[in-house]
């Protein structure tokens, strides 16, 4: 697979770990009422969908930078690469 | 008909004409006791033990494709009971006493043969972990003997011995452990089940599920609704799939895990041979292939297939510790989906939804597992408690703090 990043341009996704579905950006409010239970799902449970997939890679053996990656699980088509630190801020993340 | 020696010589001097079909072709019924979607080995296992232990034959097991066609028919056909952990050993020592008796008990052959399996270690970290684990295995009933390298020389003197990353120190030997002709599990499974009265149903795949007032009702499928007073999800690789349709999400990530076969050869390797630290392991089929494998690809993937890098990476693995595999020709490779749980062990439990079970999260272990998942999993669906050496494969086991992590890499699917 070669993944298209942002900055670098197309890079072999040996140069890459992965480590699971984007959604592991968005850590739960660690002061809610249900805090333990929400903590539980962002840890454990997943969506694993067959089809376009989000997930996060890292750049290991480059820049070192986190990406988003639109992923098809089915074909492994890669739909689109972001920077994860775009994507975060995206949704108010301060970083 | 009963599969005996004196039938085959029977057979053989009236032409072969008295050969029957292994197992009927039915279409579904309105309703069923039971209906178990899947038609893998753990399903049809299951169905056949409901039959046979529980007397529960008004059973339909509904299959998307061909019986055997997943990953009963996709892995590297071994079996072993040398797990670490007490949530975990119980249930593959009963597995492995299972594949022991089975072709007796359910009169086929499915060449199960004792080959013994070997863990090579490379240091003492290893040595003493392997020592533990052996440990941890004989008190659950299961054999392992420590060898040294001398102990491992005598048994396999063309292994590379002096890696300078990875020389061998020695190894865990658990000789009760080998390989099985996997399609046949299936297709005696298929049978047993078949003569007690379950109905195989093949091309029917499950659309939906009915669900009424938190009931499980029946499930929706290509060749139109099938109402069961029970339904039995067992379908590892596409559990979340499946149970996302009863509006589950899961502890698990699906994954593609690859393996392969080399020409046929004479014999040269008569056991197995685990080289953990390297990411590649190896038989010999009774036809001569060398069959290997190891790494997941490491991304989710539901794509029956992999990649080149996993290729390059066993090919490596196999060359540091055989290097004669250098003039061997590779003939096939395939990749099967994994359910890859959070914490690298499965699950075998009722769901939220009254009358819907669940049986998946089997990572890269699922085969060796057949006949106990079927066992257990008939056992909760016929008495609606948990068998006792399946009792930690609980869904909620997260929440509680109780994960069966044998490797201790936490909730990162792909590590498992």
């Amino acid at each position: 697979m070669i993944i298209n990043h942002p900055i670098l341009g197309p890079r072999d996704s040996q140069e890459f770990t992965y480590l699971g579905d984007a959604s592991l950006i968005d850590r739960p409010d660690w002061q809610a009422d249900n805090a333990a239970d929400q903590f539980c799902d962002y840890l454990y449970l997943r969506d694993n969908p067959a089809g376009a997939h989000r997930e996060l890679w890292f750049h290991e053996q480059g820049d070192r930078s986190w990406l988003v990656v639109t992923r098809n699980t089915v074909t492994h088509e890669i739909l689109n690469v972001e920077l994860a630190r775009d994507v975060a801020r995206a949704r108010g993340r301060s970083k | 008909m009963r599969y005996s020696g004196l039938k085959v010589i029977k057979e053989a001097l009236t032409g072969h004409k008295g050969w029957r079909p292994t197992w009927r072709d039915p279409e579904p019924k309105k309703s069923y006791d039971v209906v178990i979607i899947g038609g893998g080995g753990h399903g049809l296992a299951t169905a056949y033990y409901l039959a046979k232990n529980h007397g529960i034959t008004n059973v339909a097991v509904i299959e998307k494709g061909w019986i055997g066609g997943g990953n009963v028919g996709r892995n590297t056909t071994i079996i072993r009971s040398n797990y670490l952990l007490d949530g975990n050993e119980p249930f593959y020592e009963l597995s492995l006493k299972l594949w022991e008796g089975l072709e007796q008990d359910f009169n086929y052959n499915a060449m199960v043969s004792q080959r013994g399996i070997l863990n090579l270690v490379h240091t003492d970290a290893q040595r003493d972990a392997a020592r533990r684990r052996g440990n941890a295995m004989i008190l659950n009933g299961s054999d392992a003997e420590l060898l040294d390298t001398d102990g491992v020389r005598a048994m396999y003197p063309f292994l590379n011995f002096n890696n300078a990353r990875f020389p061998i120190k020695g190894g865990l030997l658990h000789r009760r452990g080998g390989t099985v002709r996997h399609d046949a599990v299936a297709w005696g499974y298929a049978r047993g089940a078949d003569l007690r009265g379950v109905d195989i149903i093949q091309n029917c795949e499950v659309t939906g599920f009915k669900i009424e007032n938190g009931k499980c009702l029946g499930v929706e499928t290509t060749k139109g609704f099938i109402g069961a007073n029970k339904v039995a999800s067992c379908v590892a690789g596409s559990s979340s799939r499946v149970m996302e349709k009863a509006g589950m999400r899961l502890p698990i990530e699906s994954h593609v895990l690859q393996a392969f076969v080399s020409e046929g050869l004479k014999p040269v390797l008569d056991g197995v041979i685990t080289f953990g630290a390297g990411h590649f392991y190896c038989s010999q089929s009774d036809k001569g292939g060398l069959v290997f494998g190891g790494d997941l690809d490491m991304y989710n993937s539901y794509a029956q297939r992999g990649n080149l890098p996993v290729v390059e990476d066993v090919m490596e693995g196999g060359m540091a510790l055989i290097p004669a595999l250098g003039r061997v020709r590779m003939l096939r490779s395939w990749g099967g989906i994994m359910d890859m749980s959070m914490d690298g062990s499965p699950f075998i439990d009722k769901t939220h939804v009254d009358g819907l079970y669940f049986n998946g999260g089997w990572c890269y272990g699922g085969f060796k597992a057949t006949p106990a998942s079927g066992w257990c999993y008939a056992h909760l669906l016929a008495t609606d408690t948990p068998h006792k050496v399946a009792t930690a494969y609980r869904l909620d086991r997260f929440r509680r703090g109780c994960m069966i992590d044998e490797k201790g890499q936490g909730a990162q699917p792909n590590l498992h």
